[in-house]
């Protein structure tokens, strides 16, 4: 016998379960503004730091600090806050249509409202975003009809994917919205291919895509990074890391040894980290990434550090297997009430007029949704059945035409 | 024969005569040179003109940025010909080997066929997707298969496989300029002349086959259409890549007066011209290199039976590889040769 202690296997455990009182206390938050902004032609390895740090804008006061502020005038603060406000209300109105039994399923994006919005905001319109199933802010600040989005959850006579997607699963290319698919991570390469696509022709469009912690384990991710660094596309990589994956906690995606902004330095890509709370940090990151692309310097990878603070999908009961009060435990704030403190320290909000925009976000989201279930709610109406046939080639072959009749639609 | 007719003889040809690697490679090269947003890339097929040489001088003829090198992921090579195809340009992609496909098979089933119909006609992503395949070559397990059914079961996609260099040149041009992903399965066993299953024989190269006889420049074979190689009436062979020159050996030395249809696209596959056939001749015989489980000959059988059945005066015969992994030392145990398709075409006959 050899006189070696035997292996034994790890599988990482999150630090708290229900029952437990979650405690953040240990998580290292740098001060805002702490973290420098490099210039924008800097060698990714020589910010390998900035995959461990922390971008910050909003301090503890809710002043804008530092060298990453973007010094945004405080009309697009307020339209920024404005878009939260109504990406919110419009999850809670549909949150609540599925449990009403108008819909099959819905994703909140509660919490994580400043990843996709802020992101909008420091993009060009045209601009192709690819995003995951939890940036429905991207529709909502580019100023997509809500009625719209509406019809695609209730898949209705008005759906514009005419009753063939999931709901939440939106497609807007006029408004520089990707198809969103189901399986996890296929889009991020893609978007790599669509910026590869403006670079090949020229032109001065860049591609920005999402994923979560969890499909960081995708083959699809390191297929992303590796074209993406070899052809130097013009693409923004963004890792939602919501800590949680369905269930799983951000360790079980290789989390607890490393950061997911570093996975980029062994690319040679620039992997920058970032309180996906505050809106001017996730902004300013953006912007930084949009320049360096936009300049053919080429992709940047960026963390947005946030927190999942719903269940993963209609379908899930987080409270079965993390603690309940663990949202109300994050020390990163809510991207909402932190941008809104911001405006009211510039003395350009008040709680007046916030309780007021929340209100008239409240009521949009109330107007289309009457607009849209007059039409139907799912399985009350939908679209012609005959439409389901189409669309699967540019033009219907014969063996589908046939299935089609042989329907007798 | 419905071959492009030239004058007979040698003296007679007016044309160059291409294999099969140059009939692709000039439609790869009509294609860079009519349209600016085609563009070639896979693994070596840059500077080194891929191993099997189909696209060899058109980095240097066309510039780094329309023909060029990837990294080794086919998932990657997929995955960003989709987000190409997305931006409106029309990639053509090598997969070096049918057997490499498998790691990029997400991407082509869950995305490439299905953007357009997810997204209701928003987003599509046109792209060719060119890879050899097939047996013959003592390529093992992994340089042999053919994974053409798996393909055809993918709704939304195309699935396209020539047997001549000039239907290589014209179908490859159809299906880049294609709006629907389309996967261009070559033969690889004929690239340089046809093989009709004697492999104890010399090779016949493609210049003394009058199919090698291609136009310079700009020409297409329509996608959805069979081609009836030989007219018969006593049975219907349906065949495709490699196997529709087995299939033509295997009548000559029946003696039986067999109809041969090169299926040439499989999906959409040419009905019409495969129940004409076989209302004519009332029986058939499917080949083809594949395993037989579940393999496209099965589709066949069950169409020409759905079609057919009051026209059909025996069963119908399947001749195809064994439902085993193509192993290398019994290649020619598996391969189903012109005396298994003889033997089937036998009992069809008596049937």
């Amino acid at each position: 016998m050899k006189n070696r202690k035997p292996l034994s296997l790890r599988v990482p455990q999150p630090k708290y379960r229900p029952g437990d009182s979650p405690d953040f206390t240990g998580l290292v938050v740098p001060e805002a503004g702490s973290v420098r902004r490099p210039d924008i032609g800097v060698r990714p390895h020589d910010i390998a730091d900035l995959a461990y740090g922390m971008i910050r804008v909003l301090d503890s006061h809710h002043r804008a600090v530092g060298p990453w502020d973007p010094k945004l005038d405080p009309e697009t603060l307020r339209r920024g806050l404005q878009s939260m406000l109504l990406t919110r209300a419009y999850d809670d109105r549909m949150y609540r249509a599925q449990r009403q039994g108008r819909t099959s399923f819905y994703m909140k994006s509660t919490g994580e409202e400043a990843v996709a919005t802020a992101a909008s905001f420091a993009l060009e319109r045209d601009d192709m975003c690819f995003p995951s199933y939890r940036q429905q802010g991207i529709l909502i600040a580019r100023g997509y009809p809500l009625f719209k989005m509406m019809c695609q959850v209730y898949s209705n006579p008005a759906d514009p994917l005419k009753g063939r997607q999931l709901p939440i699963m939106y497609s807007a290319k006029d408004y520089g919205f990707f198809s969103i698919s189901g399986n996890l991570g296929t889009q991020f390469p893609q978007a790599v291919g669509w910026a590869m696509a403006s670079a090949y022709k020229g032109d001065d469009r860049i591609a920005a895509s999402w994923v979560g912690e969890g499909t960081t384990a995708e083959g699809d991710f390191h297929h992303a990074c590796t074209f993406a660094a070899v052809y130097r596309a013009p693409v923004i990589l963004n890792v939602v890391n919501n800590q949680w994956a369905i269930s799983s906690f951000s360790g079980i995606a290789g989390g607890d040894d490393s950061t997911f902004a570093s996975r980029a330095i062994g690319y040679g890509l620039p992997g920058i980290r970032v309180d996906g709370n505050d809106f001017l940090a996730v902004y300013a990151a953006t912007q930084w990434a949009a320049e360096r692309a936009r300049s053919n310097m080429g992709a940047t990878l960026i963390e947005l550090y946030t927190y999942r603070v719903e269940g993963h999908s209609t379908s899930d009961d987080p409270s079965r297997y993390r603690p309940q009060d663990e949202a109300k435990a994050w020390p990163l704030g809510d991207p909402i009430v932190r941008l809104k403190n911001h405006l009211i320290q510039l003395g350009e909000w008040d709680e007046e007029r916030h309780e007021s925009a929340n209100k008239d976000a409240v009521e949009q989201v109330r107007a289309s949704d009457r607009e849209a279930s007059a039409l139907g709610t799912l399985g009350q109406a939908k679209p012609s059945i005959k439409t389901m046939f189409e669309d699967v080639y540019k033009d219907m072959p014969w063996h589908i035409r046939r299935q089609r009749q042989e329907m007798g639609v | 024969m419905a071959y492009p007719q030239t004058a007979p003889g040698n003296g007679g040809l007016i044309m160059p005569t291409m294999n099969m690697i140059q009939a692709l490679n000039s439609a790869m090269d009509t294609m860079l040179e009519r349209d600016p947003n085609v563009l070639i890339f896979g693994e070596d097929v840059g500077y080194f003109g891929g191993v099997f040489r189909a696209t060899e001088g058109l980095q240097r003829k066309y510039g780094v940025t329309r023909c060029f090198d990837t990294p080794i992921g086919e998932g990657g090579i997929i995955a960003t010909a989709i987000g190409m195809g997305a931006y409106g340009l029309r990639p053509v992609v090598e997969i070096q080997f049918a057997d490499y496909i498998y790691p990029a098979f997400d991407q082509l089933v869950s995305e490439a066929a299905r953007l357009r119909y997810r997204s209701a006609g928003d987003f599509s992503a046109a792209m060719t997707v060119r890879t050899p395949y097939g047996g013959g070559i003592f390529g093992g397990q992994t340089h042999s298969q053919s994974p053409e059914a798996i393909f055809t079961h993918v709704t939304g996609l195309k699935t396209v496989i020539p047997s001549t260099p000039y239907d290589a040149k014209g179908l490859l041009i159809s299906a880049i300029e294609d709006d629907d992903p389309v996967i261009f399965l070559e033969p690889k066993r004929i690239y340089n002349g046809p093989f009709n299953g004697r492999h104890d024989q010399p090779v016949v190269p493609w210049s003394k086959h009058p199919a090698s006889e291609v136009p310079e420049g700009y020409y297409t074979v329509p996608l959805g259409r069979a081609n009836i190689l030989r007219s018969g009436e006593q049975m219907t062979i349906l065949a495709y890549g490699t196997m529709v020159y087995v299939a033509l050996t295997a009548a000559e030395a029946s003696g039986i007066d067999a109809e041969v249809i090169d299926l040439r696209t499989l999906l959409p596959v040419d009905i019409d011209t495969i129940v004409a056939s076989v209302e004519k001749t009332g029986r058939c015989v499917i080949i083809h290199e594949a395993t037989r489980t579940s393999g496209y000959g099965a589709e066949l059988s069950a169409l020409v039976q759905e079609h057919c059945f009051y026209h059909l005066e025996a069963p119908i015969e399947r001749v195809t590889g064994w439902d085993t992994p193509y192993p290398h030392a019994f290649e020619w145990e598996y391969f189903p040769g012109p005396e298994r398709v003889t033997a089937a075409m036998r009992r069809v006959l008596e049937g």
